[in-house]
């Protein structure tokens, strides 16, 4: 399958702005490994007054992978967008920090999957040459996000951690299928919302006044949906469940253009989700913190007010303050250890990383000129940054919390590996955009 | 397609624009509540882990200071002194938490307030010694005079300056020592707490301005200078009725005078012999309503402005008509009248500065680890308890008190001293037991008085007016003759003896 379009594109070589486009990503690429790396000396400094004594192998690890990472942009999608390597690594690289600072032993397991995420990242770029090679799966990808999601339900692999049933364990690993349950069914809706997109957009049921399109060309969506919520109910997972569902949502938005879809849906999200309430302990639990969260002061909530507080503007250095205190810190919370070492300064730039990342991915989505490729982007990238937005919200109590994990930054195998992967998606769609804009279009159909 | 993906963009960035403002409100809106709530343990880690501000008296004697400790915290809370200063100074303790001044002035010895940690933009990164050390008013040679002169007698000694407020010794016996109950080993913490909380006496409660007892006859200041203020007493009218005991109304008890002796005459009579069947007889004539505000224009029924938790003094505000011998017996400082030694050297202090009470204060100033000026508490007016004239009067007639009356003890040489005894009698009738008072005025002839002294010893054999002059009188007098000398130098810094001291070890980066 490669054969062909590798030969073709050495030939033709990368255009002008696919040049820039590397050295830009290089140079950024060096500033995150400098920023991580005096964080990660910093972190040392403040916990035991000293250099880390790692600090050469250190430097040597997260360059060769961001750099190995940088290379295979180079040679496989080399006309991408700059930018999102950077943030990302930036992302990982701080995340990687804290976790450091808070759990030497979980670091290394988070090193592991780091390495692990960057090989999926290039093997991804390497195996889908071409998008909307994707676009033909979307059945594929439907039943694969639906078995997936299954999984964990399945007696003898499928384990129950902290109330929800969504991991798999499988000898000393384990993992949660539904990170990349969500990227299959993205790219599931973005196929199959591109050939039903005018039909969605046109309302003509009920007949006498139409307010909804044919019911049949809404059902395998809504079937997919309903069995995503009902698998999600069985597991008792709210925070992928509402992520599930703003991704759904935001792909119908801007597959159709119209915004009954998502209105619609967030009413009948909300009665999901009150539908969730009267039924399920633990979500009665985490409303009940939400609006009285000084009722447990021991809790997480209050715990993530104190540190984000005593952080300040400033912060009180990394390594200097106290997220020992926040349980889960490394995990779900990570951005409280990070909003108290780095401050108000500091969790406002992962702020802007977030948005600068989202940024990114839906001006891949705008220069692309499928259907499918736009739709994939936007879908790809609304899904980090909801999820992003739904941890970060219920952290810092602005919304009830839901246990999903910071795009990145936490610990958490799974979701970097996925989330890499997501990434990867992105960048092919980017790549394939300049390509087009470029003086070298590709022949359709050539990469296969 | 691409207007959808615009909008879904503008939504994406007005979520993230709710949480920068979320962050707001959390890092800078509503950090100094959150940081000072209950339950938030951070600032005591934190406390524990960096060193805090020097107390040292006016004449410089170091009363509390962090050294290095090599246990589970950084810096041992050290009080050099042991007990002599530690109803002001109070403990720091993790689990029991901290009292007095390390307490009240917690935020200003571990630099936190505002002032101490922004002074520019650029001192938000730089990490200097920001600690801020209390220099009190309270002189070591003036604390010093009141332990030595209480001696091994439960009691209160209470000295300020009452033209400006600044408490110049405050000592109570039994103390305690505040090493044992800061110390890091919380078995020794315990085992101390359990001791003192089982000690006659309370140890632990800073008696001089958190604990009341009646003041006896000398809150017969209070009432004649009501009186006088009132304008229904002068120096010659009236002259009172010279009988043994005050017939009171409304009962067939009355009111007898100290051991049935017989007295009455004008103020400066009365007041020199202390003459209950006189005063009252001048609490009836005044009235209820007139007491009550005459008390509380002397700070009363009101908790004094101090710098340390003090309590409100008692003066109970009727309705009197229906039981006027208890407005008589609290006209003498009996009845439900209850004071707390501050209150009544602060009584005195209003006399001695032409009727004007300032806010009493052992702080003087604070500054930061750089030697920077942080705050200095100065002379604020409390409460306005008579006019020039009445304060003047009422000088006169404690001044007769010492030429003539039960205080002669308090005669000073080449000192102007105005003084008033009382005895306080508590508990059952028999076997009679009564608290001895003085409170006192003293200074240079022919200026203000410069110092004001109230002296509470506690649980003396029988009811007989002379204790307080007796007793307590020759307390006063040491105090106020330690007050009237100059204050002493600065003790030299011994050589060696400040390794461990504290505040100058600035954290790394400092400077």
């Amino acid at each position: 399958m490669t054969a062909v379009g590798h030969a073709r594109r050495a030939s033709a070589g990368p255009t002008v702005v696919g040049r820039a486009r590397r050295r830009a990503e290089l140079g950024l690429i060096v500033l995150a490994v400098a920023i991580t790396a005096g964080a990660y000396t910093l972190a040392s400094l403040g916990q035991t007054a000293s250099v880390p004594a790692d600090i050469g192998p250190f430097l040597a690890l997260i360059a060769a992978l961001l750099f190995g990472a940088h290379v295979a942009v180079r040679r496989l999608a080399p006309e991408a967008d700059g930018l999102i390597l950077p943030l990302v690594a930036v992302l990982n690289g701080i995340g990687y920090v804290f976790i450091v600072r808070l759990d030497p032993d979980l670091a290394r397991l988070q090193a592991t999957w780091t390495a692990v995420g960057i090989v999926a990242f290039v093997a991804t770029l390497a195996f889908v040459r071409r998008s909307r090679d994707l676009e033909r799966y979307r059945y594929t990808f439907l039943l694969g996000g639906l078995a997936l999601l299954a999984l964990p339900l399945i007696p003898g692999i499928g384990v129950t951690i902290r109330g929800a049933r969504i991991w798999v364990a499988a000898g000393p690993v384990s993992f949660q299928p539904g990170e990349f349950a969500k990227i299959a069914f993205a790219l599931f809706f973005a196929s199959y919302l591109v050939e039903k997109r005018e039909l969605l957009s046109m309302a003509t049921w009920p007949r006498i006044r139409p307010v909804l399109p044919d019911l049949k060309h809404l059902g395998p969506v809504l079937i997919a949906w309903g069995v995503a919520i009902v698998v999600m109910t069985a597991q008792k997972d709210l925070g992928s469940s509402l992520l599930f569902f703003a991704l759904f949502l935001s792909m119908l938005w801007v597959a159709t253009g119209r915004l009954a879809y998502p209105l619609g849906g967030a009413i009948l999200f909300g009665a999901a989700a009150y539908g969730a309430w009267t039924q399920f302990g633990h979500v009665q639990n985490r409303i009940t913190q939400w609006l009285n969260p000084w009722d447990d002061s021991g809790g997480q909530l209050v715990q993530t007010w104190y540190a984000l507080a005593w952080g300040g503007v400033a912060g009180t250095g990394i390594g200097l303050g106290r997220p020992d205190r926040v349980p889960v810190v490394e995990s779900d919370f990570i951005f409280a250890a990070i909003g108290e070492e780095l401050g108000l300064l500091g969790g406002t730039a992962i702020l802007i990383c977030y948005l600068l990342l989202v940024g990114a991915g839906l001006r891949v989505a705008i220069q692309s000129e499928h259907a499918f490729d736009k739709l994939l982007a936007a879908g790809l990238t609304a899904l980090l940054g909801m999820q992003s937005f739904v941890i970060l919200a219920g952290v810092t109590r602005l919304l009830p919390l839901t246990g999903v994990v910071l795009p990145f930054v936490s610990y958490g195998g799974s979701a970097l590996v996925a989330n890499y992967v997501l990434v990867a998606l992105v960048i092919r769609v980017s790549d394939g955009n300049s390509r087009r804009l470029g003086s070298a279009p590709v022949p359709a159909g050539a990469a296969r | 397609m691409d207007r959808s993906i615009q909008r879904l963009g503008v939504f994406l960035m007005l979520l993230f624009c709710a949480l920068f403002a979320q962050l707001n409100y959390i890092q800078v809106f509503r950090a100094d509540e959150l940081n000072n709530r209950n339950g938030n343990s951070r600032p005591i880690d934190q406390a524990f882990s960096r060193p805090r501000g020097d107390v040292s008296t006016a004449d410089g004697v170091v009363l509390a200071r962090s050294v290095k400790s090599n246990d589970r915290f950084e810096y041992q809370r050290e009080f050099p002194e042991d007990e002599l200063y530690a109803s002001m100074t109070g403990y720091f303790n993790y689990s029991f938490g901290a009292t007095g001044l390390e307490r009240a002035y917690n935020t200003e010895l571990s630099g936190r307030t505002a002032g101490q940690q922004v002074k520019s933009v650029g001192d938000l990164f730089v990490d200097k010694d920001r600690t801020g050390n209390l220099k009190l008013t309270v002189r070591s040679d003036v604390q010093q005079a009141a332990r030595d002169a209480l001696g091994e007698q439960r009691g209160t000694v209470v000295a300020l300056n009452p033209q400006t407020g600044g408490v110049l010794a405050m000592w109570s016996y039994p103390s305690f020592d505040p090493n044992p109950m800061s110390s890091h080993d919380s078995d020794v913490a315990s085992a101390a707490k359990k001791l003192y909380e089982a000690t006659p006496g309370n140890p632990l409660l800073a008696k001089s301005y958190r604990e009341i007892y009646p003041p006896g006859s000398t809150f017969k200041v209070v009432t004649a200078a009501t009186g006088v203020e009132a304008g229904a007493v002068t120096p010659s009218d009236p002259v009172y009725p010279t009988v043994t005991s005050l017939d009171l109304p409304q009962t067939d008890r009355n009111l007898p005078n100290f051991g049935g002796s017989s007295c009455g005459g004008t103020l400066f009579q009365i007041l020199a012999k202390s003459c209950n069947s006189s005063f009252g007889q001048m609490g009836l004539d005044l009235g209820g309503p007139t007491m009550v505000q005459g008390a509380e224009a002397f700070g009363f029924n009101d908790v004094p402005p101090l710098d340390l938790p003090a309590v409100a003094s008692r003066f109970p505000t009727g309705p009197f008509e229906e039981v006027l011998p208890t407005l008589a017996q609290s006209a003498i400082g009996q009845n439900d009248v209850a004071s707390t030694p501050l209150q009544m050297a602060l009584v005195a202090a209003g006399i001695a500065n032409d009727g004007v009470i300032l806010e009493p204060h052992v702080v003087d100033e604070i500054r930061d680890g750089e030697g920077d000026l942080v705050e200095r508490l100065d002379p604020t007016e409390w409460t306005r308890a008579t006019n020039p004239q009445t304060a003047d009067v009422l000088r006169q007639a404690m001044r007769e008190v010492v030429a003539t009356g039960s205080a002669t003890r308090l005669q000073i040489p080449g000192v102007d001293v105005g003084a008033k005894t009382g005895t306080a009698q508590f508990g059952p009738a028999a076997p009679l037991r009564s608290h001895a008072w003085v409170i006192a005025w003293a200074g240079p002839p022919g200026q203000k008085p410069t110092v004001a002294v109230a002296v509470l010893v506690e649980g003396q054999e029988g009811a007989s007016e002379q204790t307080g002059g007796r007793v307590a009188a020759p307390i006063a007098k040491a105090v106020i003759e330690a007050a009237l000398r100059p204050m002493p130098p600065p003790p030299a810094d011994p050589a060696g003896g400040t390794t461990g001291s504290s505040t100058s070890t600035t954290p790394a980066g400092g400077g």
